[in-house]
């Protein structure tokens, strides 16, 4: 394959890079206590809510960015940017043929079942788009099981003690910079709650879209899996291709009661910015559950977007016998940076973590894996497995592994296996010698390099995942 | 079939083929002897069309076309097989997988419709009995663990089931013991046809006894110097290579 040929691949656009023309109602620019009133007003939020907004926006104010991410780009502008955007449409639809046609055609477009006659779907979805929730679907199916799931603006109006409960009870809103940020501007999300004993009978899937630019988005998502329960979650990505950085800073906070179980998959596809570098969204987010007893819960996540992905899907393992799991796929093209990984704290006796991490960097890309498994002295027979495997498609990219371990208890058992390997000529020859296209070759070595991984996600999502995998190495071998 | 003039194929600047010259019709096996360096696998790669290797002059016509102008995948789908010396390990791409990416890639080609997991499965199972593997070896990883002859058997799997018109085989016989020697042979025999033809490179007399070849080439330094038929390569067995080289000598 030529040079030319391959630059011609690399230039293909980002499929989901088009802008609807949906009429947004945008608070004013920049961010201050006013805003943070705003947003909680335009919410008709609470008074505690707007409190703890204001208390993490005051904390904000007394942190700075963090710098030991092994990425780079220029100084954010955090007063250049708009903190609320919303279609104008007011919420509360009595169905889903009263949403706006825009809307429903952008969620068209990127192919997500939001009307309940696509039942065959069998994906219950909460849309989001900007920062609010416009549309969840299968919701009185779910109501019958008791089961809540709804964007967390209408959870804080239907069961604001649920929210006050649980709200920044994994993820305080001093925890980190970013984390800090959301939680005093964060403007919708899904809420998601299983209750005592039920097995949530459809996948619960939302759909994050960012569509106005110079908007940060900051959702914010709570799952409460009451004792005994099981849910398995799904979270997908997209953005319009804009010139300018977009800020993302998600908070997501699992707890995980009792033997119950929570799977959280997310397949995350914002614009990565073009070949070069120029644009993409920044994303940086804050994603922790805790396991009680017997709990489990199990992160898997696709990352092929976002110029800057900076994310540590994390579990607190206090309960006796719980289990943490992280398989991750992330994928750098171009000029994308992603530093990602995961936090596994052993607290309780007999926990158990796996962390499966499987990076795939190519063009000029860095891609960086930072773990951390940390035992604690309570923490008897602990035992972590973690492989970190890193890929390079051609000679320009860059693949960082930073494993930490912080081990206070002596009979923890951690083991630890690293690998970095290349994708061979003599594989894309051989390939190609059977009538193989080169970036089908690509796609069909990365596929089978994420086995493990994509193996954790429902088939579905699997199958969309490998498409992405695909789409975003076109063109990477040079 | 296949026509080959004076073709001369420099690696990294060095010269490797200077002016070789075959020509191939349907239905014939065709042996390509020599001694170590004298450019055996270099006829193979090139055939394939693998980078690297600069053709400074001469032509390669298949089937009445520049062979030279097609791509690697072009050659594929218009029937050369390679059949690897060191097949390449693709972890974690199931044997079922690869076939069907394959397969379907060349029916694509061919404007063919594309066959569905099931059908697959059914063509392969046939074919994988030419070679004596299971339904386990279909869903192990390609070339992933194999043992030698695993490999080698699983090239002739691929031959079996991506169908060809020219098959070339590199050094197929080396790292086989025995027994994987006579399944993989069979197996290439069976696949002989009116239809197709086979370039079968080896050191090794040996193979010759299951895969009996129509013509016998030495190739030394870069060209052929003596054609013969299968008793060209019992004599090659028996008084090595020295007499061919003296000959060589002489005639330049």
């Amino acid at each position: 394959m030529s040079k030319q040929q391959i630059e011609e691949l690399a230039t293909r656009e980002y499929k989901y890079g088009f802008h609807s023309d949906i009429d947004t109602e945008i608070a004013p620019k920049g961010l201050s206590e006013d805003i943070v009133r705003l947003i909680s007003e335009k919410k008709q939020e609470p008074e505690w809510m707007l409190e703890w907004r204001l208390k993490a926006f005051r904390h904000w104010q007394t942190m700075t960015e963090p710098t030991w991410p092994n990425v780079k780009y220029p100084p954010i502008d955090y007063q250049e940017a708009y903190y609320y955007a919303a279609p104008k449409q007011q919420k509360a639809l009595e169905s889903l043929d009263e949403l706006d046609p825009k809307i429903k055609e952008t969620f068209d477009k990127l192919g997500i079942p939001l009307l309940e006659q696509k039942r065959l779907a069998g994906v219950a979805v909460d849309a989001v788009i900007d920062s609010v929730s416009v549309t969840t679907t299968f919701k009185e199916q779910l109501a019958e099981k008791g089961i809540i799931f709804c964007s967390f603006s209408e959870a804080l109006q239907e069961h604001p003690d649920l929210i006050k409960k649980y709200i920044g009870s994994v993820v305080p809103h001093t925890d980190n910079y970013f984390a800090a940020l959301n939680s005093a501007v964060f403007s919708d999300g899904s809420f998601c709650y299983i209750p005592k004993g039920v097995r949530c009978p459809m996948d619960l899937s939302t759909y994050f879209r960012i569509n106005t630019p110079n908007t940060g988005q900051f959702e914010r998502t709570l799952i409460i899996a009451e004792e005994g329960s099981y849910v398995s979650y799904l979270e997908g990505c997209t953005a319009p291709r804009f010139a300018d950085n977009q800020l993302h800073a998600a908070v997501v906070e699992i707890i995980a009661h009792e033997s119950a179980e929570v799977k959280y998959s997310t397949v995350q596809n914002w614009y990565p910015g073009d070949e070069n570098g120029v644009g993409g969204i920044y994303n940086f987010v804050t994603k922790r559950g805790i396991c009680h007893r017997s709990a489990k819960i199990s992160w898997t996540q696709v990352e092929t977007g976002s110029a800057i992905t900076w994310k540590y899907p994390s579990v607190i393992l206090k309960g006796d016998n719980s289990v943490g799991e992280f398989y991750s796929v992330a994928v750098t093209n171009n000029y994308q940076q992603a530093d990602t990984g995961t936090k596994m704290i052993h607290l309780g006796k007999n926990t158990k973590s796996t962390i499966v991490s499987k990076g795939i960097s190519a063009g000029k890309s860095h891609n960086s894996y930072r773990g951390l498994v940390k035992v604690a002295k309570s923490a008897d027979k602990a035992r972590n497995f973690s492989q970190c495997d890193s890929l390079l498609i051609g000679d320009r990219c860059g693949a960082h592994t930073f494993p930490y371990l912080e081990i206070h208890n002596k009979g923890a058992k951690i083991e630890h296996e690293a690998t970095t390997s290349k994708v061979g000529e003599d594989q894309l020859f051989y390939c190609a010698q059977r009538g193989i296209e080169m970036e089908d070759a690509i796609a069909l070595i990365v596929n089978g390099y994420c086995k493990e991984v994509l193996e954790e996600l429902p088939v579905e999502f699997a199958l969309e995942a490998q498409q992405l995998l695909k789409i975003s190495l076109e063109g990477s071998v040079g | 079939m296949l026509k080959i003039k004076n073709l001369h194929v420099s690696v990294e600047g060095n010269e490797i083929l200077r002016g070789l010259n075959l020509e191939i019709n349907k239905g014939e096996v065709h042996a390509i002897m020599g001694p170590n360096g004298s450019g055996k696998s270099t006829l193979a790669n090139v055939l394939a069309g693998k980078e690297d290797y600069e053709v400074t002059a001469g032509e390669i016509i298949y089937k009445g076309e520049d062979l030279l102008e097609m791509s690697i995948e072009d050659r594929s789908r218009e029937g050369i097989f390679m059949a690897f010396q060191y097949p390449v390990e693709i972890p974690g791409v199931s044997m079922i997988n690869f076939l069907k990416t394959a397969l379907n890639a060349n029916r694509e080609y061919h404007e063919q419709k594309k066959m569905s997991a099931r059908e697959i499965l059914k063509l392969v199972r046939e074919k994988a009995k030419l070679v004596e593997v299971d339904d386990e070896f279909l869903r192990r990883a390609v070339n992933e663990g194999f043992s030698g002859g695993e490999k080698k058997r699983n090239e002739i799997l691929q031959m079996a089931v991506l169908g060809f018109q020219l098959a070339v085989l590199d050094e197929t016989d080396s790292g086989l013991d025995i027994d994987a020697l006579r399944i993989v042979s069979e197996g290439i025999n069976q696949l002989r046809g009116e239809d197709n033809a086979f370039v079968v490179v080896t050191h090794y007399q040996r193979l010759l006894d299951h895969i009996v070849p129509d013509f016998v080439h030495v190739l030394y330094n870069g060209a052929i110097v003596k054609s013969g038929d299968k008793n060209l390569a019992l004599e090659l067995e028996k008084e090595g290579y020295a007499w061919i080289k003296e000959e060589a000598a002489a005639a330049s």
